[in-house]
């Protein structure tokens, strides 16, 4: 591998919101992202919508994973999207959501701007799969 | 790539855009084309912050005390980035950077700029990339810069040699931190932190880290340090009688800075102010005595070797995969057919042949 070849890692924010206290499903994720070679930031728990748009805006994320699996969803999330729209990062990072997201809500928050919600028992694969395919190009 | 794009993602950095920032930082890291242009045209406007490397064995405090720090000058009103490394997998590449979780007390604040950053393997460059990505931060207008790294090799050392201060963590009661300070990490601390002092063992730890330093000194500046020894022995008791220590106007005449044993408890917020007080210290020195230039004239000419280098290697590169790859000269060394010097000479050959007309 010759020195100038771009090293092209993708980036991604694991992010646990509000109040939700479980987080085994991030840390497998995050476990699954490190080693298909991704670089993982986990946030930790209880983290509020203002503390995930700066970790994505400064951090520079390709990719921000939301696991939500308390139903709060549909009030957490616009609020991190909007965010990220202030600070010009909507357009550029890739969102996912995980967690229990029942159906009804899903077209409600895919028009917020999120690109993908996958559900219990998604394969590793398949995530790691549409992150590999849709991160977002840097220029 | 065009010129246009760069200049522009320039001129957003410097008007305080945290976007901008944070994709500059991105191109250094991933040496994405455009990137050196991004360098080149930020670097004139370096220069203003104070940079300061924390490292330590893991589970020392190290982004807690980050945290700590980065909230103190929050609150005297400067702005702060943080650039932490963490290693990645030598396999996959992988990495879980999880120093942010730490930085409890400035969440939401967009003045502390925290910049995970990855040791992606880049053999010496990760300290090139590091220095880059203070630049960028320099520029945006911070006014301190904290890079904070795992010390656990020459890598990191490179790394938070970057800095114009270098504080070593040390755990209490650790026999892995003697080590540590044995393997080399001694050398480069201007300020040593016992953190978790409430901890058994603290008092030994900090006797034991005095004894180092002054066995590391030459002899006769131990007598000359005059004032920093005093105000050493007073600090770090915290007896407060560090009251007339700064302003002794006379200049010394040869200034000789003593590294400083420094107690905290990270999680509690104890000793930070010791800790900044003793930072400050050390920058007035450096600023005095003239080594703050010096640093900087090394730091860029370390740069430069660097650059250099890692530009040659990709010329070489180059010349290795227009003569068939590597693997057929490696195949033939194995055959005995050739040895490695000669493939060296070999390779080689072309570029001293045109050094040597030049001279001519």
């Amino acid at each position: 591998m010759s020195a100038d070849s771009e090293q092209r890692t993708i980036r991604c924010l694991i992010a646990k919101v509000g109040l939700d206290g479980h987080d085994r499903g991030a840390h497998v994720i995050s476990r699954a992202f490190r080693d298909a070679g991704f670089e993982v930031i986990y946030s930790g728990l209880h983290r509020a919508p203002d503390e995930i748009i700066q970790a994505t805006v400064q951090e520079d994320v390709d990719v921000l994973g939301i696991s939500i699996l308390s139903g709060a969803h549909n009030t957490l999330v616009p609020k991190v999207m909007a965010g990220l729209e202030e600070y010009g990062a909507l357009d550029d990072t890739l969102v996912i959501v995980g967690g229990i997201i029942p159906d009804e809500d899903r077209p409600g928050l895919m028009e917020e701007g999120v690109d993908a919600i996958f559900g219990p028992g998604t394969p590793m694969e398949e995530t790691i799969e549409f992150v590999k395919e849709n991160a977002p190009e840097r220029t | 790539m065009g010129q246009a794009v760069e200049s522009d993602l320039v001129e957003r950095l410097l008007d305080g855009e945290h976007r901008a920032l944070a994709r500059v930082i991105t191109k250094i890291e991933s040496q994405s084309p455009g990137y050196r242009d991004i360098v080149s045209e930020i670097h004139a406007h370096t220069g203003h912050a104070s940079v300061v490397g924390i490292t330590g064995s893991p589970g020392a405090g190290k982004s807690t005390l980050v945290d700590k720090l980065a909230k103190f000058y929050r609150d005297q009103g400067e702005t702060v980035g943080v650039i932490a490394v963490d290693p990645s997998s030598p396999y996959t590449g992988g990495a879980v950077l999880g120093d942010r979780i730490r930085m409890a007390s400035n969440v939401g604040d967009m003045d502390v700029f925290f910049r995970s950053m990855s040791a992606r393997g880049q053999l010496g460059g990760l300290s090139t990339a590091t220095a880059d990505a203070v630049k960028a931060l320099d520029a945006f207008g911070k006014d301190r810069i904290i890079i904070e790294t795992v010390g656990a090799g020459q890598n990191e050392v490179d790394v938070v040699k970057t800095a114009d201060t270098v504080v070593v963590l040390v755990q209490p009661g650790s026999g892995d931190d003697v080590q540590m300070l044995k393997a080399g990490i001694l050398e480069i601390g201007d300020v040593f932190v016992v953190n978790k002092a409430d901890m058994e063992g603290a008092s030994r730890t900090v006797a034991e880290l005095e004894e180092m330093i002054h066995l590391r000194d030459d002899p006769r500046a131990k007598l000359d340090m005059g004032h920093h020894g005093a105000e050493a022995m007073g600090d770090h008791h915290g007896h407060g009688e560090h009251t007339d220590d700064d302003q002794d106007d006379e200049p010394e005449p040869d200034p000789v800075w003593t590294p400083q044993v420094v107690e905290t408890i990270a999680t509690t917020g104890e000793g930070i102010d010791e800790l900044v007080e003793t930072l400050s210290d050390h920058y007035t020195y450096l600023a005095e005595s003239g080594e703050l230039d010096e640093k900087a004239r090394q730091r860029a000419a370390e740069e430069i070797r660097q650059l250099l280098r890692s530009d040659v290697n990709r010329l070489l590169e180059r010349e290795l995969d227009d003569r068939g790859g590597i693997d057929d000269f490696a195949s033939a060394v194995v055959d005995k057919e050739t040895d490695p010097y000669a493939v060296t000479e070999d390779v080689l050959e072309p570029l001293r042949e045109c050094l040597e007309d030049r001279d001519d």
